[in-house]
């Protein structure tokens, strides 16, 4: 049986880029068809319908028609707009950075369905609508993001050996997928410490949900020492820097 | 673009080629360009050619607000009757096109020159955010308008320069945002009617 002609999926919009006159190609992630690019056509005109529908970081309820090269989004019906996020810099900018990572995650058109990484996704964009902190929402999304994707970094014995760790600084290895302990270290190219305390934060985001995360205290220096080491890990995998990731930087300098 | 067939002579196909590298200009529209422009009159051909060239050598950015400009200051700078007090900050020089056709925005204008974009690697360093800032130092500015555009990139653009301006204690105001004239309530989206709603007015 041939596929119908229009199809329905909610989504939600990571990236767009300008096409022609007042056109634009939107990419969703949608927890059914994983990563879809479509027209959106005269978005860019004032009285277009579907604008407001379609704008970044929107979670919409879309139709598509099949097109013979990119479907064309001929209806959209926002779910949530996530609008305290739209409120604040440092949200918007982490919202960001979470369409960024789902985008280089995500493989197009793989039709796979992946509805554990739409709602962590979906998930975090609310919690950072609340306002709570950023930086534990983006550690918890990345550390989800990475089990989710199949890239599940080895916490729990050493990646190497697979003996069990001992509780003391130990060595993160991107190349060796996980925590490494004093003796398999030796022979890694670029190491990165791990403290104890590092070790179990990271331990409890991959398997806590994010209403539980989000409660935890942790300290500045520790969420730099996570950031850095999770940092090289995705950029280990995907073979190229995160984008956003230099903004949020340089949105910390800042006054 | 795909190469041109053979047949094609090599000029034709060079014109081809060059067209076919504009915004929006696919390689069937590239060809019904090339072809028209190879039937028009040698005097509507050079005066293309010249206008063309003119552009690169004749024009330049304001060296105030960054708009383009035929010498060192643009129009709206150079113009004694506008009102310097006032700025209005855009993202490009085509939003200034918009403004001044509306003819009622009386002050001058600063040209960002984009809007920031973290996942396409534009943040505040390649924007003339600094340039503005230098422009509001001497404290004559009274009030900028942040007229970036209402899409997620405009909002961020516009929530950091809300950041680094307010220190100045300059008044920062950002164009309304709410319903568009001529559009229908029931297709309005939930950002724009919640916007519209807490910009209302009195009657």
């Amino acid at each position: 049986m041939s596929n119908p002609r229009e199809y329905q999926t909610e989504a939600v919009i990571i990236r767009k880029t300008r096409l022609g006159e007042a056109d634009r190609i939107i990419t969703l992630y949608s927890p059914t068809l994983g990563k879809i690019q479509a027209v959106a056509k005269a978005v860019r005109k004032p009285k277009s319908k579907l604008s407001g529908h379609l704008e970044l970081l929107t979670h919409s309820e879309v139709t598509l028609a099949r097109g013979r090269n990119l479907d064309t989004v001929i209806g959209s019906q926002t779910i949530n707009t996530f609008l305290p996020l739209r409120k604040n810099l440092e949200a918007t900018s982490a919202g960001l950075y979470l369409a960024e990572l789902v985008s280089l995650f995500t493989a197009e058109a793989d039709r796979i369905d992946n509805r554990r990484l739409f709602n962590l996704f979906v998930s975090t964009l609310e919690q950072l609508s609340l306002n709570t902190g950023c930086e534990l929402c983006l550690r918890y999304f990345e550390i989800q993001l990475l089990s989710h994707a199949g890239y599940r970094p080895q916490l729990k014995v050493c990646a190497g050996c697979r003996k069990p760790l001992q509780p003391v600084t130990n060595t993160f290895s991107p190349g060796a997928g996980g925590v490494l302990c004093a003796g398999c270290a030796l022979h890694q190219a670029l190491p990165y410490s791990i403290s104890v305390n590092g070790l179990k934060v990271m331990r409890l985001f991959q398997d806590c949900d994010i209403n539980t995360a989000v409660r935890l205290k942790m300290t500045g220096e520790l969420n730099q020492e996570l950031e850095k080491l999770i940092r090289s890990y995705c950029q280990f995998i995907l073979e190229r820097e995160v984008r956003s990731a230099a903004w949020l930087d340089s949105l910390r300098l800042c006054p | 673009m795909n190469q041109s067939p053979k047949t094609i002579t090599g000029s034709v196909a060079q014109l081809i080629n060059e067209l076919g590298k504009l915004p929006g200009i696919g390689p069937k529209s590239a060809q019904r360009l090339a072809y028209h422009l190879l039937r028009a009159s040698e005097a509507e051909a050079g005066q293309l050619a010249e206008a063309i060239t003119r552009i690169k050598t004749s024009t330049s950015l304001c060296r105030v607000c960054f708009n383009i400009a035929d010498g060192d200051k643009c129009p709206v700078c150079s113009s004694p009757t506008r009102d310097e007090t006032l700025i209005c900050v855009v993202e490009q020089p085509q939003d200034i096109l918009a403004l001044e056709h509306v003819g009622v925005f009386k002050g001058v204008y600063h040209v960002l020159h984009g809007a920031i974009s973290p996942s396409e690697g534009q943040g505040t360093a390649s924007l003339r955010i600094q340039e503005l800032l230098e422009r509001l130092k001497p404290g004559t500015v009274t009030e900028v308008i942040i007229a970036t555009n209402p899409t997620t990139e405009g909002e961020t653009t516009a929530m950091y320069l809300h950041r680094v301006i307010s220190p100045m204690g300059i008044r920062i105001t950002r164009l309304a945002r709410g319903l568009p004239f001529g559009t229908e309530l029931e297709y309005a989206d939930d950002v724009t009617l919640c916007r519209a709603l807490e910009g209302r007015q009195d009657f």
